[in-house]
């Protein structure tokens, strides 16, 4: 399967919650596997679930009301803070999302998404506040991302915003290329580099 | 042309800048633990790849860790198959790793600055988001994800975009009782838990340079609470003397070498920020957190906001925070009763915060319904708490001294506080669950902790000092 993204049109799981931390969309417990995989039946296990347990879904949390479905999550500004865990990233993809919506997202959290090709789209507040009143007033809106182009759109108003990404981060989503073997090819500039620097 | 030290030491790095894309960058220093690199020597060995350049990663085991009976078996299973695979990994890799029982073993952030691995123009990184801590030695250091921990290992570069620069200027004297953890919970309430996304923070002025370096590590710690990239300080004579003759730092003819060019690292007298923040340390008061992120802290002496005064869009959040807290809006936080006591984390748990607070609590008595634990940050820290009699002041307290590790600042080892207690703790996050499931957390000094330790309760530790006049923090 290929990692490339370039369009997703989709329904959309609406969090209209700011600052969420990255120990809530996956808790410490869960960081003890070895493995990549997994993480998303985990993803925001707090918020999901009363007292940890599989049986006692929390009806009021949006991930468990089967009228909210879809391969984008839209969430308030500051998503991602906190604790540089890539496993965030990894179950947000586990679970089936390919693209996050926010006004504003932390750093680390954003690298972290591009590394493992979750599409994080970064909106205006105006924007935002329109994706979920047209959410709230239709849940099966979608939402048309065009990476390509760098255009995000609420479909049901035809409203367009544009989006910023990196051209070298575009070209790697677009085309399913990872930094790792960008750096690897790099290796006889960066052993110049070394030798060219007296530590 | 006039460069602030970011950029010099920025520049120094850079292998190659991509057109119309991040820079390719070249990383001095990498810390690795057990939790975030296990996938990352997977990624190697799927290569069929070694680490490029072993000699530059310093291992430790921390997040994992029990901090009782360390020299037995780790109990819990999977705890246990993550440090054994940092064990395995570091050996097949040639990493050079201090485990369970080494006597330089402790929480990663302590342990680089201690041992000198940390110095003065590095660019140092670590798959942990408090790598930030390093920029107290005048370091470009931050925090990455485990595909970049696999990038370093096995190129020791990262492609990375040039940050923002701001600079926080804190000039005066800090009131008596107010100490570098309440500097930075005020920055971090005044600019908020995203103010500083986006950018480089360094950190001046007199109230900064008067900072021993373990103070200047604890705002640099928390520049990620603020979202900053890193945080960090320029080196001075404190920086130099704190690093001469530690275990990895230069030594002869090195160490002159070296500090020549530490002294050049400073931002230039006309360098551009494109923020630059001023406050004034004797605004400074205790700090306290009442919410579930850094960035709802307010003086010691003072009430969680009211509903109207805070932003509609983020009414939604507070509620939500105070409810997991169980607080009121517009309630007073001094006097509230607290039932644990946290002195630890890469924040506050090296020997000078365990001075501070022996020295507060010296001849006293821990309140009767209050758990009190002290985890020290490394095994040097908790030698040198023995060697200078701390562990007799704790124990006659009532306080547990523990063995090093991150314990309660993240709810993954067995060290957790439980649902609906309150605790005050000296780490860096309040966030719901952090220190386990439902627990509560108020961020706080270690002095503040301290004297919440022996009250039972929240207490301003100024009114406290003055009504414990024998004691001089
Ligand atoms: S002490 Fe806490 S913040 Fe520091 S490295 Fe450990 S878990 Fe992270």
């Amino acid at each position: 399967m290929s990692k490339a993204i370039k369009h997703i049109s989709s329904t959309v799981v609406p969090l209209q919650l700011e600052n969420v931390d990255t120990d809530q969309i996956i808790p410490a417990r869960f960081l003890k596997a070895t493995n990549r995989d997994g993480f998303g039946k985990n993803l925001f296990r707090d918020w999901r679930y009363e007292n940890d347990s599989d049986d006692q879904p929390r009806k009021d949390f949006v991930l468990n009301n089967p009228t909210y479905k879809g391969s984008i999550l839209v969430a308030g500004r500051n998503f991602g803070c906190g604790s540089s865990r890539e496993h965030a990233a990894w179950a947000l993809k586990d679970a089936g999302f390919d693209v996050v919506v926010s006004s504003f997202f932390a750093d680390i959290f954003k690298n972290n998404s591009l590394n493992n090709f979750l599409l994080p789209v970064t909106v205006s507040p105006d924007f935002l506040a329109q994706i979920f009143s047209a959410v709230e007033a239709d849940a099966t809106s979608v939402i048309e991302v065009d990476l390509p182009a760098q255009t995000i759109t609420i479909k049901a108003t035809g409203v367009t915003e544009s989006f910023e990404i990196n051209s070298y981060k575009k070209t790697c989503l677009l085309n399913g290329y990872d930094d790792i073997d960008y750096l690897l090819s790099m290796k006889s500039e960066i052993e110049t580099f070394e030798n060219s620097v007296t530590r | 042309m006039a460069q602030t030290l970011f950029e010099k030491i920025w520049n120094r790095h850079v292998v190659k800048t991509i057109d119309g894309g991040p820079s390719v960058l070249y990383i001095d220093r990498h810390f690795i633990h057990e939790v975030t690199s296990p996938q990352a020597f997977t990624g190697l060995n799927k290569r069929g790849i070694k680490v490029f350049r072993p000699a530059q990663i310093v291992a430790t085991a921390d997040h994992n860790v029990p901090t009782l009976n360390q020299h037995l078996p780790i109990k819990e299973e999977l705890s246990r198959l993550q440090v054994d695979a940092l064990i395995k990994n570091c050996a097949e890799h040639g990493v050079e790793l201090y485990g369970l029982g080494h006597p330089y073993q402790g929480i990663v952030h302590v342990i680089g600055p201690e041992l000198g691995v940390t110095q003065p123009g590095m660019t140092i990184v670590c798959g942990d988001s408090h790598t930030s801590t390093h920029g107290a030695f005048g370091a470009i250091a931050f925090g990455i994800g485990t595909s970049e921990v696999e990038m370093v290992m096995a190129t020791q570069c990262l492609l990375q975009s040039k940050p923002k620069l701001m600079r926080i200027n804190i000039e005066g004297q800090l009131k008596p009782g107010v100490v570098s953890k309440d500097i930075v919970l005020h920055i971090i309430a005044q600019i908020s838990a995203s103010g500083a996304t986006g950018f480089a923070v360094e950190y001046a002025g007199s109230a900064i340079r008067a900072l021993s370096m373990e103070a200047r590590m604890t705002i640099c710690n928390m520049s990620i609470e603020m979202g900053a990239r890193c945080g960090l300080i320029a080196p001075d004579e404190t920086t130099f003397s704190y690093l001469k003759g530690k275990e990895f730092a230069p030594a002869g003819e090195a160490w002159d070498k070296a500090l020549t060019d530490w002294k050049t690292l400073f931002s230039d007298k006309d360098a551009a920020f494109d923020e630059e923040i001023f406050i004034k340390a004797a605004d400074i008061e205790p700090m306290i957190t009442y919410g579930t992120n850094p960035g709802m802290g307010i003086s010691v002496n003072g009430a969680v906001p009211a509903l109207n005064e805070i932003p509609v869009s983020e009414q939604k959040g507070f509620e939500k925070s105070l409810a997991y807290m169980g607080l009121e809006a517009g309630e007073h936080i001094k006097g509230k009763k607290v039932d644990y006591v946290f002195i630890g984390s890469c924040t506050n748990s090296r020997i000078e915060d365990l001075r501070q607070v022996a020295a507060i609590v010296k001849g006293k008595q821990k309140a009767a319904d209050v758990e009190v634990w002290i985890v020290p940050g490394s095994k040097q820290v908790e030698a040198q708490a023995r060697a200078e009699g701390l562990d007799k002041i704790f124990e006659t307290a009532g306080f547990q001294l523990r063995q090093p590790g991150c314990s309660a600042c993240l709810g993954m080892n067995e060290d957790k506080i439980p649902a609906g207690k309150y605790c005050i703790s000296t780490s860096n996050r309040n966030f719901e669950g952090r220190q386990g499931q439902g627990a509560r957390t108020f961020l706080a000094s270690p002095l503040t902790a301290a004297a919440a330790a022996i009250t039972g309760v929240v207490t301003d530790v100024h009114d406290w000092i003055h009504s414990n006049e024998e004691v001089n923090a």
